[in-house]
Order: C-alpha cells, then sequence, then structure tokens
C-alpha cells in the first residue's frame, strides 16, 4: 500500500519534471509539487451562492472559485484583483473598471452585467439572500424591499417592492460601470473584498432576476479554482485549477474541501495525517496542540470581538463610573489562560486589531487590572450590589462568563450570577423587550475590515446592533464625519477620536480578540489565514 | 400468522402517526424563533425572515404546519430542511451509513458476546469466566463519550492500523472501528445476558433429562441449552437495534460520519422541524419492524409460542 503511494507520487514527480522541461524550463525552480492537491477542513456551507453565503465554511469554499474586485495587503488596505481601477471623486459616485481577459468557468467574459446582474439579484429583498444588506449604502436599495404590512405573524404578504434593480447601478461600457450611492461613503473599496460582492455568468440566471435553483450545486465562478463536479453534500467539494485563469496561479493544482460534522473529528484526521489543514483547533485540543504538532500549529490574528455589554438604558448601569468600575475589576488574562488556554487575546481597544487604524490599548487605565482602584471607584459610584450577566447556553460561553463573575465577587464584593438564556435567539428577544436581564454577553464578527464596520454597527445610536441603548450625539457625529470623509486616512483620525469617546463612557466592556488557531499535516507548507478566517490558497502548497 | 403479522402492521401505522405528531408537536412547542437558530449568533435581516417564514409557513399554526407537512407526506415528499435541502435527499444518504454501522456493530457484538457468554456459562466460576466478567463491567461501565475518542486516538492516529475518521462514503475497513466502539456496550450486554441464561438453562429439569437420555454434550449445549437462552438475547437485540440507531450520535460525531445521528443533531440545534420529523419517522419504522421480527422470531426458538 505505502510502496505503491510512493511509486505514483514519484512518478507523478517525474511527469512534471517533463512538462516542465519541455516547456522550455519556465524560469522558476519549483519542485514540481504542482499537481498536489490539498485537502481543507469545512463544516457543511449553508449557501454556496456570494449573496447568500455569509459563514466561513461557505465563504473559503467561494473564495477559492472567485476572484474579489479587491483583497487586502498586509495593512488591511484594499488593493485590486479583478478590478483594474477603482476611482471616485466626491466618495459617491464610484467607478469600477474591470481587468480584461478574466473569464467564468464556462467560458463566459466577465463584463461590467456580471456584477451588476449578481448585485441586483442579491439587493433584491424578496429573494431573501442573507447578504441583502451590504447594498444597503447603494442608491435605490431602499426601493427593493417590502414591509409585511401585518408584521410576521399576520396573515397578509408582504407586498412587491417598488423596484428590482438599484438605480445606483450603470453600466459605462463592457468593462466599466459605475456606483452611485446613496450617501457619500470614503471607504467604499474596503466593502468590495467581501464575498457578497463577486460578479456571476449569464448563465446562474433561470430568467432576468432569478438564480437557477441548481446553480449552488455547481457553482460558476471567476476565480482560479473551478468546480469538480458537484457540490457532494456533508463529505466533500473539490475544486481543480482553472486553466484560462489570467491572474496569479496557485500553487496547488487542487483542493479538497473535507466536510466535517465536528471539529474533534478533523482534528483527529490531522494528527493523522489525513488532512491538511485545520482551520480551527477546537479548544480541548489547544493545550496538546504544541506537543502534537510542533511548529505546524499557527496563530494568527482573526476579527472576532467578544464582549460584554451594559444595558445603559437602566437605571444602576447608567452612570460610565460603574461601568469602568466593573472594567477595571476583570483579570483578561487571567481568564484568557486558565478559561482559553491561550487561544484567544486580551481586547483593550474597542476595534479589533485586523482593521487599519486600530491603536493598542486605547482603553487605557480602564481596561488594566486593578482591584483596589475598582473597589473604591465601584463603591464611590454607588454601583449595584447584586449583577447578572446574562449569556446564550448554547454557545459555550458558561465557563467565561462564571470565572468573570467570580472575579467581580471578589474583587467588588459584591454578588455576580451568569444566568444561561437557552439561545442567542431568546437573548435577542429579551433585548428587543429591553428586558431588565442585567449585563449581557455580546460578540462581533466584521464583515469589511474597516474601522466603521466595528463602530458603525455596535456603538452608534441606530446601529444595527446596539442592543444596550448607548447614544452619544458627539460619537454619532465623528462617526458620520468618518464615513463622508474624503480620504481614508481622515476617515480613520475621525473613527479614532469617535472611539477615544467609547474610553470615556463604556457602553461595553471589550474583553477578547479572537485568534486564528490552525494547523497543517507534514505534507503542506505556507499556510496562511487571512483576515475572514480562509486558506489562502493562493499562497499554501505542498511541502 | 399472517393475521398476526397485519394486525402489528395495522398497529404500526397508527404508531407511525402518534409519533410523528407528538414529534412535530414536541418540535413546534420548543421552536422559538427556527430562523435565528439557523443564522446562530449573527443577528438575522428582515428580508431574510420575510422570505424565508413565507417559504416554510412559519407563520401558521401548528395545526396547519402539520397538516403541510402530512399532505406532503402522503404525496411522497417529505418537504425541505430550513436550509432548503430536501428531506428525502438527506434520508438517503444519512441511512445508509448510519444503517452499516448499526447493523455491523450488533453483528460484531453478537458474535463475540454470545460465543463469550456462553463459554463463561458453561465453565462458571473458572478463569474465563472472571475475566469476561471484569472486561464486560469496564465497557459498560466507560461511556461511549470517552471510549470513542480514546479508540480513535489509540488505533486511529497513534498505531493507525483503522483510518481516524470514516467520512461520507465509507469502506467497510474505516467503518469497523465505529462500529467496535458503537457495538462495545452492547457486546457486553449481551455476553451478560447469554451468560446468565445458559447458567440458568443449564440446571434446567430438560436438560437433565437430555443428559439423562445420554445425548452428547454439544447436542445438549447446541440444541437444548443454546436455543433456549437465545430467547432473551434476541429480545434484546431486537430492542437494541433500534437504539444504536437513534444512539450513534456520539459515534458519528467522532468519526465523521454522516449519517442519522450527526442529520438530527444539526436538525435539533437548528430547530429545524420537517428535518427532525422525517428522521423520527424512519427511526419509528424501524423500531416497528425490528420489534415484529423479535417478536416472529420467538416462534421459531420456543414452539410453545404460536400467533394466531
Amino acid at each position: 500500500m505505502r510502496g505503491k503511494t510512493a511509486i505514483k507520487i514519484s512518478a507523478g514527480l517525474a511527469a512534471t519534471a517533463l512538462l516542465v522541461t519541455a516547456c522550455g524550463g519556465g524560469g522558476d525552480d519549483e519542485s514540481g509539487a504542482s499537481n498536489a492537491v490539498v485537502s481543507i477542513e469545512v463544516a457543511e456551507p449553508q449557501y454556496l451562492l456570494p449573496s447568500n453565503t455569509n459563514e466561513t465554511s461557505g465563504s473559503q469554499v467561494l473564495a477559492a472559485l472567485f476572484t474579489p474586485l479587491v483583497d487586502y495587503d498586509v495593512d488591511n488596505k484594499p488593493v485590486e484583483v479583478a478590478a483594474e481601477s477603482i476611482t471616485t471623486t466626491d466618495n459617491v459616485t464610484w467607478t469600477i473598471k474591470l481587468k480584461d481577459g478574466y473569464t467564468f468557468h464556462n467560458g463566459e467574459k466577465v463584463v461590467a452585467d456580471s456584477y451588476i446582474n449578481a448585485w441586483n439579484y442579491g439587493a433584491y429583498g424578496p429573494n431573501g439572500q442573507n447578504n441583502s444588506y451590504f447594498w444597503e449604502k447603494i442608491e435605490g436599495w431602499a426601493d427593493m424591499q417590502s414591509e409585511d404590512p401585518d408584521g410576521e405573524e399576520g396573515p397578509q404578504k408582504a407586498p412587491e417592492p417598488k423596484a428590482k434593480t438599484l438605480t445606483g447601478l450603470a453600466k459605462v461600457d463592457e468593462l466599466t460601470f459605475t456606483v452611485k450611492l446613496a450617501a457619500a461613503f470614503s471607504e467604499f473599496k474596503t466593502m468590495l473584498g467581501y464575498t457578497a460582492f463577486y460578479p456571476l455568468p449569464a448563465a446562474a440566471f433561470a430568467s432576468e432576476g432569478v438564480v437557477k435553483e441548481d446553480f449552488q450545486e455547481a457553482i460558476i465562478g471567476n476565480g482560479p479554482f473551478k468546480m469538480k463536479g458537484t457540490w457532494q453534500h456533508d463529505s466533500q467539494i473539490e475544486v481543480e485549477q482553472y486553466a484560462e485563469y489570467p491572474g496569479e496561479k496557485p500553487k496547488v493544482q487542487g483542493v479538497i474541501f473535507k466536510i466535517y460534522q465536528a471539529l474533534p473529528a478533523a482534528y483527529a484526521d490531522l494528527a493523522a495525517d489525513n488532512l491538511d489543514v485545520l482551520k480551527q483547533i477546537p479548544t480541548e485540543n489547544i493545550s496538546s496542540a504544541e506537543a502534537d504538532l510542533g511548529d505546524r500549529f499557527k496563530k494568527s490574528p482573526a476579527s472576532t470581538f467578544q464582549f460584554v455589554a451594559f444595558p445603559t438604558y437602566q437605571q444602576e448601569f447608567s452612570k460610565p463610573e460603574v461601568r469602568r468600575a466593573i472594567s477595571q475589576a476583570i483579570n483578561r488574562d487571567e481568564i484568557i489562560t486558565s478559561v482559553f488556554k491561550g487561544s484567544q487575546t486580551a481586547a483593550r481597544s474597542f476595534v479589533s486589531p485586523v482593521v487599519a487604524g486600530y491603536r493598542e490599548d486605547t482603553c487605557g487605565q480602564y481596561c488594566a487590572f486593578d482591584a483596589a482602584k475598582a473597589k473604591s471607584e465601584y463603591d464611590a459610584a454607588g454601583g449595584p450590589k447584586q449583577i447578572t450577566i446574562t449569556y446564550n447556553g448554547d454557545g459555550g460561553h458558561k465557563d467565561w462568563v462564571d470565572a468573570t463573575c467570580n472575579q467581580l465577587k471578589t474583587n467588588l464584593g459584591i454578588e455576580c450570577t451568569g444566568v444561561a438564556e437557552p439561545k442567542f435567539a431568546d437573548l435577542l428577544t429579551k433585548l428587543d423587550d429591553k428586558q431588565p436581564i442585567g449585563m449581557f454577553r455580546m460578540g462581533w464578527v466584521m464583515d469589511y475590515p474597516s474601522m466603521e464596520n466595528y463602530l458603525g454597527p455596535i456603538y452608534t445610536t441606530d446601529g444595527s446592533s446596539n442592543y444596550y441603548g448607548y447614544s452619544n450625539k458627539q460619537f454619532d457625529a465623528l462617526y458620520k464625519e468618518g464615513v463622508s470623509a474624503a480620504t481614508p486616512e481622515e476617515a480613520i483620525a475621525k473613527y479614532q477620536a469617535a472611539e477615544d469617546l467609547l474610553v470615556q463612557d463604556m457602553p461595553v466592556i471589550p474583553l477578547r480578540f479572537g485568534q486564528n488557531n490552525f494547523g497543517h499535516s507534514t505534507k503542506v507548507k505556507n499556510v496562511e489565514m487571512d483576515l475572514f478566517n480562509r486558506v489562502n490558497l493562493i499562497k499554501i502548497e505542498a511541502a | 400468522m399472517l393475521r398476526y403479522i397485519i394486525r402489528r402492521l395495522l398497529q404500526g401505522v397508527l404508531t407511525f402517526f402518534g409519533a410523528t405528531f407528538v414529534v412535530y408537536a414536541l418540535m413546534f412547542a420548543n421552536q422559538n424563533d427556527p430562523l435565528q437558530a439557523l443564522a446562530g449568533e449573527r443577528p438575522i435581516t428582515d428580508n431574510v425572515r420575510q422570505a424565508l417564514t413565507e417559504r416554510y409557513h412559519l407563520d401558521e399554526p401548528f395545526i396547519i404546519q402539520y397538516g403541510y407537512y402530512m399532505q406532503g407526506i402522503f404525496q411522497g415528499d417529505f418537504g425541505t430542511s430550513l436550509t432548503g435541502r430536501e428531506i428525502t435527499v438527506l434520508l438517503d444518504q444519512a441511512w445508509p451509513n448510519t444503517f452499516r454501522l448499526a447493523v455491523m456493530a450488533v453483528v460484531f457484538a453478537a458474535l463475540i458476546g454470545i460465543v463469550a457468554g456462553v463459554v463463561a456459562g458453561i465453565r462458571r466460576a473458572g478463569i474465563f469466566d472472571h475475566t469476561t466478567l471484569i472486561i464486560t463491567l469496564v465497557l459498560i461501565s466507560i461511556p461511549i463519550v470517552v471510549l470513542a475518542p480514546l479508540m480513535q486516538l489509540f488505533f486511529g492516529v497513534e498505531l493507525r492500523w483503522f483510518p481516524a475518521t470514516a467520512g461520507a462514503n465509507p469502506t467497510f475497513y474505516a467503518l469497523m472501528l465505529p462500529a467496535m466502539v458503537l457495538g462495545a456496550g452492547s457486546l457486553a450486554t449481551y455476553s451478560r445476558l447469554t451468560r446468565t441464561s445458559v447458567v440458568e438453562n443449564l440446571r434446567a429439569d430438560y436438560v437433565r433429562t437430555a443428559k439423562a437420555k445420554g445425548l452428547t454434550r454439544n447436542r445438549v449445549i447446541g440444541v437444548h441449552v443454546l436455543r433456549n437462552s437465545l430467547i432473551p438475547v434476541i429480545t434484546y437485540i431486537g430492542v437494541d437495534l433500534g437504539g444504536l440507531m437513534a444512539g450513534a450520535i456520539v459515534t458519528e460525531g467522532v468519526f465523521n460520519i454522516p449519517g442519522v445521528g450527526s442529520q438530527l443533531f444539526r436538525g435539533i440545534t437548528t430547530e429545524d422541524g420537517p428535518l427532525v420529523v422525517g428522521f423520527v419517522s424512519i427511526l419509528v419504522i424501524i423500531f416497528i419492524l425490528a420489534n415484529l421480527i423479535v417478536d416472529l422470531l420467538y416462534a421459531v426458538l420456543d414452539p410453545r409460542i404460536r400467533y394466531e
């Protein structure tokens, strides 16, 4: 068995060597590993359609099949990939010029309409696409949505929206189109790297504005890899290099995305060298990963941000002094070592380190652990004698919530209990009804690497995830100025000024930033993870 | 005999409807927001909520949702899961894997368990009896959540005798380790049941008579003792087969076999009503059939039992 494989591999090597010589030596001295196929762990994707995929497994697969308009450089700033140029003079109208030569895997040329049609489909409310809100900033989005007149429980159906297409999208010529935003947004270019903004070929549509139902089973993209066969549900998704791809070629011939039901099984396969890349080492194996994998166990920053929020509308938490004292009473590092075994990092800022403009330790003294000071300030501000921290029981949060509560008990001399709601949905329902549930846990995963994507949804008065009723007019104003600033640099300056206000108000306590804890087999090298918890498929190569 | 079978099958139909109704009602009572459960810890957007609510009749009361479901079943349509996949396709994929796994586990457990039980019973209080007693005690007392990863680590990762995980289209060889793990608990029970039963029957009057008639030892044990001793064991195996199917959740998770257990688990955590009911319906059918077969086997083993 083993001998046979060895023979196969050496035969493969010889063949590649011959090919390379036949080509006259392309100049690069690859070890002939380019015909390698690597395997990467994913969970069963929910959907495989750019406008509907918002979880990491699906985006990982789509990242192989599609090339985005922009990607991000080492400083997390956008650089053009499928786009030739993305320009604007006023931050309202953006002209996107596409590179010539890109084709879909069925041979169709990638043109401006490939983007316009795909985006119109995604933005149209009744299509129920998970990423619909990404087009919110584009002119005409609101007319494509409709509201159920009697709420979702009522018998009436929602009427058809006024428009079926985004008025802000206009084709200029075959390879150029313009995007008109509803309001100036300096970082629109940054958004374009997200999964939602991939194009779709004409073959995807059954009729105008309707994507074929089984399109996602054998999806056709414009990326370096094309799908081999169809999506084998619960089993695997196989992709291979697309020969006509004009961009940077990957170093492996193909990728098998192996679908796992549970991470520990994937870890066992990794340890047995049956799996090449495991994107997330399960927490229970973190402490042994170093010993099992050696230097094949890797870490890199991720965008997740975990925090505890205050219901600022509740009397006892309305004073910033109380909130700051609670923050000072928490020893973040201790919890990370004891509960998370070092698999996350302590957060002392209000945006994640993966965005341009992040500054370390903006929270300063208020996030530095100081039990004595915390107690005296807490008592002086008249903080509540009893507090609860509510969390969702389905997310594995019990351990750290209990640990946090224990610290508060010891350091502040108060009663603290962790209260579990069965599911995240229950927690959200109670928050929507403004029920007095005390402090509660929340988390955030960014959609695109920008400070705006943290500051807007989590902290502005009408932010989509501001469940804690935090409202600071000055903050909102600075945020707005940042959004409409002339350049990304100016925007960052405004955002940073806004972040400084958060330090004083402390509507949430930053606790931890996520970290990609990944591992790979002995058969691959140059394994890198990007900001979206995806393996960089261009860089990975066979060892 | 035929009348008996028909009567049992008719009872089965009633059980089937009763069970699906109860499961559907329980799923409905337990779900407050299946769409949010599907989205995990991400707040769900309004347009998605609206589109999916209409597609899956989530705005209708329970009895109408159940009506839609039953209407579908009579047309051979088990509906679609909340992720838009057809339940029949999911069933098609999941059942063969779980069925193979459970049958392999039962065969493995029955072969070793019954043989060990018979030998231990005949040589009561000998070394073999004591050893099996200790081994079976250990096997019964280790829960499968501990045993499965342990076996995987030892035989799959360290020694590499078996593949560490089986995957979606497992070979017979890849299923061997998970089947042994799944069968381990049953094996212990089978052998203990057989042993007790053999010991009891060895002292029975008819065995004494058979011995007195001058029958060979092999015939006494093989025909008279074993045949009667197997009745309680067969009963247990019948119940156990159904139980193993449902109980494969842990084994399937550890060895990454996309079967009934993992689908059910996913369905329950995402409050996916159609998915759970679809799988439970089939489970109910298997339980009914397995028990019917067991009852019929009684008649074969014990000539005194006759069905009218």
